[in-house]
């Protein structure tokens, strides 16, 4: 029936369009204002299904696609796509926003109307950057969502707002206009050799190009995505916009907009500079070792909750960029390419996963936050007591972030571990201590917040989840579950496009 | 087995009875009555333990195939398939027995012990999980699955020691058991990392038939030095065990377990989840046979684990930290029996241990019960004649602990004994005489507690006195139901477990390491194992353990501290347990504290904040301060600039 809807371009649209109608009501606190946002949440999540239901799992080429010049001077075009790589991260999206919708329900009072709005607005534009074929459409769009991510940190944010704010800008912005040298740079070098220039991603993945300009774009990208992702060292920006804004932005940030950073290796870095990637693998597999190991230390010892969740995020994060990166030395340790499958779909799983798990810890120290109006885990204490529901969430979220095996948390840690044993022996080695020191940070805060006696006479007088607050924990702890359990069907639809990854990066694309 | 029903149906319904008893007590926890809720889980585990027998007989009597199927695919990778799925052996059957057996007497025995609790009905939730995700550990048919179920009763083992949550040392204990195990876990996660690069598969099936083939496999760990892949693997995997068996130095979270509720230490933390290292080697003996030095390896680490954790159970006054350091030793027999390529008799061991084990823990609790809460020995005494049945059921227990001829633990401990002396591994010698002088401490420690305990003075005060009694009913029966394995399911079984072809399709020795073949050969029956035994090293040595518990605690029970005065040395070693807790609190903890603290304070907030961000907006900041200085608001000042522009502007021009 829908078939011939452009059914990728509403799932952009409906929720910027939402947005802009939501902001038109003004700024009063009412409840149509939230019933109105839900709804456009809602609608966007029902959009977004067909995405998955009607989607071929077996052809790698792009889906759901739709091109529309916009300016032909440039051959810009209004081009977007989703393959089995994009498709999981846009429904991931599409997901949380409706849990961060709810999850300002009750708690946003002041101009809830431009919150809500804020929220929607960049949900759309995380789409569109997810759906991108354009490289400059892409561009567009990456740029576009720092400006409600800067307004909800700004004007919702913690006390220390404006610093994190310009840190969190200047940081991304930094990292991006060096990406946008490059994609001019090929669009001149693609009319030099095919004598039209282009920003169609596709045409630039097969864009012949010499070992040294490959390896400057690689190192643009790479400026680009790790300061996304964050990678060490340029992760700074991260724990600081964290603990300024607000739950819901700090659940949109870790839950997706890390995710961009890890989109743009596998949809950028790897299939236009697949040589580069091979010189500079080493690079990458380096900086994402240390986010794992180095960024695990430093969360161990966070005082703040949202910092040390901020840090877990980074370590996390370091699984998707090292299972991305193990293709060539896979191949040179063993002589096969068997594993560079399994390390690619591992941080892509990872991502997925990292998405529902970091979301929900940033709730749960939401729900806390709300009523204590303290980030800091000294002033918890025995909240097991007083919020029993909460503390099941709780440990079970935080058995999910230290990778317990039947939690999603685990299946892509798993999968990008067993990749790096056949890589290098000390690169698992050092992957696996995430499995100590990521269950000793999360452990040891939930000992210090959730167990022991009751702590202050704040701990005591504590109320249990509402309503709201036990369904955005209840789905999400479904969805981690269901993960966990059976991942089986969110790999099947990323199979072709990875192994077309996979056969795309064997192949050099320098030119004879 | 059964007409209707197809095997793997029935092998579902076992494991899935206690989860659905498990997720209803957990779920409607608030709107059940303690009733329901055992009644419930009770129902569930007791469903999977009459299945169990039915699975067992069917195994071990009527020669059934090896079942070894695919319950559901977890996830296709690269082409390779990780699943769900089933293997059940004769090993597997015989787990699957042992498990539900213990686990039905402690949630029988739970009604009486946690009655007054708060937490009745979470504890039996949690229990009936345990039980499900040992059943998943013990059946499963790959490494994946297995890691799976090893972590699942890791996790509630951590929800059960830390199951007085208020308790700081419950929450500390319970964090300190996850995180070594952790560390255990680490290897072993690496472990199957390099079985899925070697073999590109983790079905046990196919790994272990083409383990063979990939013997010589080697792997450059440090550059120019190679290793075999195989004791690479071995000893990646034995670390696992080393956290779950609590085996030296990864113990330390054991003794600290038992802040949990004394059913859990029975069924958990002495029958069952610590077996579970035991159980995995066993079951991966082709592989370990193809490794001399991982033996060896495991042979060192159970002799060091059986003989020093033994001394430590000598000075512990806690009633189940006795118990406890026991399980301890115990594991350390079992492991040495794995490294002596004797699987048989580990899990042997391990069976019979896991009866008068959990009869020990559970009878300890009764103690605590009728001492309405106190642990410590040296408030007990002479409880004999107000606990008559806990008396002679703990008389049993402890029997069958230090091997008298005739109890289960007789059997096995002295068939591990014999597989040691016959072992030429390096370092049998030293695993030999470790457990051979573990024998002695055994016997001294075990009947010192039992001596101090319901002999003797009675030292406890007059209120506690007053209300001391049997425990009722629900607390003495599983007692008595595990008193009868303790005593004769060794002389039973050790013919056809032991000595028969109970194994033959589960366990590979190699020609050259078979110990237990070549003891079968002085076989005759458990009758003649008696005679035997009774004019046998180990028999002499319990008989000095007892002799010198009862001179000690019995006869000059002053005697003790004097010996405690002259060797205050040796007692300060074993009583800071060797400083393992110290080291790792100080060392270890506080070195990861400190390295983390480094990191952050000299690294990100220095270094990269300080200096590099913060740094060049700083520098920013400055530079444009300082060219703000140019620009004055002075005719004069930008005339004066012109000039010298324009005279550089002729200079360039002009050359």
């Amino acid at each position: 029936m829908f078939s011939n809807l452009p059914l990728l371009s509403l799932v952009i649209w409906t929720p910027i369009i939402g947005g802009m109608l939501v902001l038109a009501t003004g700024s009063k606190n009412s409840i149509e204002v939230k019933v109105l946002s839900l709804l456009v949440s809602l609608v966007t999540l029902a959009l977004s299904i067909p995405l998955y239901t009607q989607f071929d799992p077996s052809l790698a080429s792009m889906q759901f696609e739709e091109l529309i010049p916009w300016i032909s001077n440039f051959h810009i075009n209004y081009h977007i796509g989703v393959d089995g790589i994009s498709m999981p991260l846009i429904l991931l999206t599409t997901f949380i926003t409706v849990i961060v919708i709810i999850a300002g329900w009750e708690v946003i009072t002041f101009k809830v109307a431009q919150y809500f709005a804020a929220f929607l607005i960049l949900e759309g534009l995380m789409i569109g950057t997810f759906a991108a074929m354009d490289a400059m459409l892409f561009y567009v769009f990456w740029e576009a969502l720092l400006i409600p991510m800067f307004v909800i940190i700004g004007i919702w944010g913690g006390a220390n707002r404006v610093y994190a704010t310009i840190k969190f800008f200047l940081y991304t912005f930094l990292g991006s206009v060096f990406m946008l040298i490059s994609l001019l740079y090929m669009y001149m070098h693609a009319a030099e050799v095919n004598g039209v220039g282009t920003f169609n991603l596709l045409e630039l993945h097969k864009l012949p190009l010499d070992m040294t300009p490959q390896i400057l774009i690689f190192l643009s990208f790479l400026l680009a995505f790790a300061v996304k992702v964050p990678m060490w060292p340029v992760h700074t920006w991260l724990p600081d916009a964290h603990v300024e804004a607000p739950t819901g932005g700090s659940v949109i940030l870790a839950a997706i907009m890390l995710k961009l950073g890890g989109y743009g290796f596998i949809r950028f870095s790897l299939p236009i500079t697949p040589d580069a990637s091979m010189a500079l693998d080493w690079l990458v597999i380096l900086l994402s070792l240390i986010a794992i190991v180095y960024i695990g230390f430093v969360a161990l010892i966070q005082a703040d909750m949202k910092k040390l969740i901020a840090y877990s995020s980074i370590s996390h994060m370091g699984f998707v960029t090292l299972g991305f990166f193990l293709f060539w030395k896979i191949t040179e340790n063993t002589g096969s390419a068997s594993g560079a499958v399994l390390g690619l779909e591992g941080g892509m799983i990872q991502m997925i996963s990292h998405g529902f798990i970091s979301g929900a810890m940033f709730l749960s120290v939401g729900v806390l936050y709300d009523r204590m109006h303290s980030r800091m885990i000294k002033d918890y204490g025995g909240v097991v007591n007083t919020m029993p529901a909460f503390a099941t969430f709780a440990v079970f979220f935080a058995m999910a972030n230290a990778g317990l095996p039947g939690t999603s948390g685990f299946v892509g840690e798993f999968m990008v571990i067993m990749a790096a044993f056949k890589a290098n022996f000390w690169y698992a080695f050092l992957a696996a201590t995430t499995l100590i020191i990521g269950a000793a940070y999360t452990l040891w805060m939930v000992k210090r917040v959730i167990f022991g006696e009751i702590a202050n006479e704040q701990v005591e007088n504590l109320e249990d989840m509402n309503g709201r607050e036990f369904f955005m924990m209840i789905v999400l702890a479904i969805a981690v579950l269901v993960i966990g359990l059976y991942p089986a069907p969110l790999l099947e639809v990323m199979h072709a496009s990875i192994d077309n990854l996979v056969a795309h990066i064997s192949i050099s694309k320098l030119p004879m | 087995m059964f007409e209707n029903y197809s095997d793997s149906q029935v092998y579902l319904a076992i494991v899935l009875a206690p989860l659905i008893g498990s997720i209803f007590a957990g779920i409607f926890n608030a709107y059940i009555s303690k009733a329901v809720a055992h009644t419930v889980t009770i129902a569930g585990v007791g469903i999977s333990f009459i299945l169990a027998l039915f699975v067992f007989e069917y195994h071990a009597f009527n020669d059934a195939q090896i079942y070894n199927e695919t319950v559901y695919t977890w996830l296709v990778s690269d082409g390779i398939r990780f699943e769900v799925g089933f293997l059940v052996d004769n090993l597997t059957s015989m787990m699957l027995v042992v498990v539900s057996f213990v686990s039905l007497m402690v949630h029988l025995y739970t009604i009486g012990y946690m009655q007054e609790d708060p937490g009745y009905k979470r504890f039996f939730s949690y229990i009936s999980l345990f039980t499900f995700s040992m059943y998943m550990l013990v059946m499963s048919n790959n490494f994946l699955q297995l890691f799976f179920g090893w972590e699942a009763v890791g996790l509630v083992s951590y929800l059960l020691i830390g199951f007085y949550y208020k308790k700081e040392s419950a929450i500390f204990a319970n964090m300190k058991a996850f995180l070594v195990n952790r560390v255990g876990d680490f290897g072993f996660i690496l472990g199957i990392a390099g079985v899925l690069m070697v073999f590109n598969t983790l079905d046990y099936a196919d790994v272990f038939s083409a383990a063979a083939a990939h013997a010589d496999q080697t792997i450059e760990l440090i550059p120019g030095k190679e290793w075999s892949m195989m004791t690479v693997i071995c000893i990646l995997l034995f670390i696992g065990a080393m956290g779950k068996s609590a085996q030296v130095p990864l113990h330390v979270w054991l003794p600290d377990s038992m802040e949990g509720p004394t059913p859990i230490s029975a069924l958990i933390h002495a029958a069952t989840m610590v077996t579970a290292g035991i159980f995995m080697v066993t079951r991966m003996s082709p592989l370990f046979e193809l490794s001399e030095t991982a033996l060896s390896f495991i042979l060192v680490i159970g002799a060091i684990t059986a003989l020093f954790m033994g001394f430590l159970g000598i000075i512990q006054n806690d009633i189940k930290r006795v118990v406890a350091y026991s399980t301890l030793s115990q594991l350390g027999y079992m492991t040495v029996a794995l490294g002596a390529s004797a699987y048989s008799a580990a899990v042997f061991h391990l069976m019979t241990h896991a009866f008068f084990k959990a009869l020990l823990f559970l009878a300890a609790g009764s103690v605590i019960i009728g001492m309405h809460h106190v642990q410590d020995i040296r408030q007990m005494g002479g409880l004999k004649k107000y606990m008559p049945i806990t008396y002679w059921t703990s008389l049993i227990g402890t029997l069958a602990l230090i091997g008298f001829p005739g109890f289960s633990g007789f059997y096995s401990k002295d068939s591990i004994i014999e597989a040691v002396h016959a072992s030429s591994i390096a370092g049998s010698d030293f695993a030999y005489y470790s457990v051979l002088i573990g024998v002695f401490i055994t016997a001294l420690y075990s009947l010192r507690l039992f001596f101090i305990v319901f002999h003797g003075e009675e030292r406890m005060d007059h209120h506690t006195k007053e209300h001391l009694k049997e425990s009722p009913w629900v607390v003495w029966l599983p007692l008595v139901l595990l008193a009868i394995p303790s005593v004769i399911i060794g002389g039973m079984t050790i013919s056809s477990v032991l000595y028969g072809d109970y194994f033959n399709n589960v366990v590979y020795v190699q020609q050259a390491h078979d110990v237990l073949g070549h003891l079968k050969e002085d076989y005759h029956g458990p009758f003649s194992m008696i005679l035997h035994g009774i004019s046998s090293a180990p028999f002499l040595l319990m008989a000095a353990g007892i002799v010198v518990a009862w001179f000690l605690y019995m006869k000059n029970p002053e005697l003790p501290a004097k010996i405690k005065n002259i060797f205050s040395p040796i007692y300060y070693v074993l009583d800071s347990k060797y400083g393992f807790d110290a080291f790792n609190e100080k060392v270890i903890a506080a070195g990861t504290r400190g390295i983390g603290n480094l990191l952050s304070k000299f690294g990100d907030i220095l270094i990269i904040d300080g200096i590099i961000v913060n740094g060049s907006a700083k520098s920013v900041a400055w530079f444009s301060g300082l060219i703000r200085n140019i620009q004055t608001g002075y005719l004069y000042h930008y005339a004066f600039a012109m000039i010298l522009g324009l005279i550089g502007l002729l200079y360039i021009t002009v050359y």
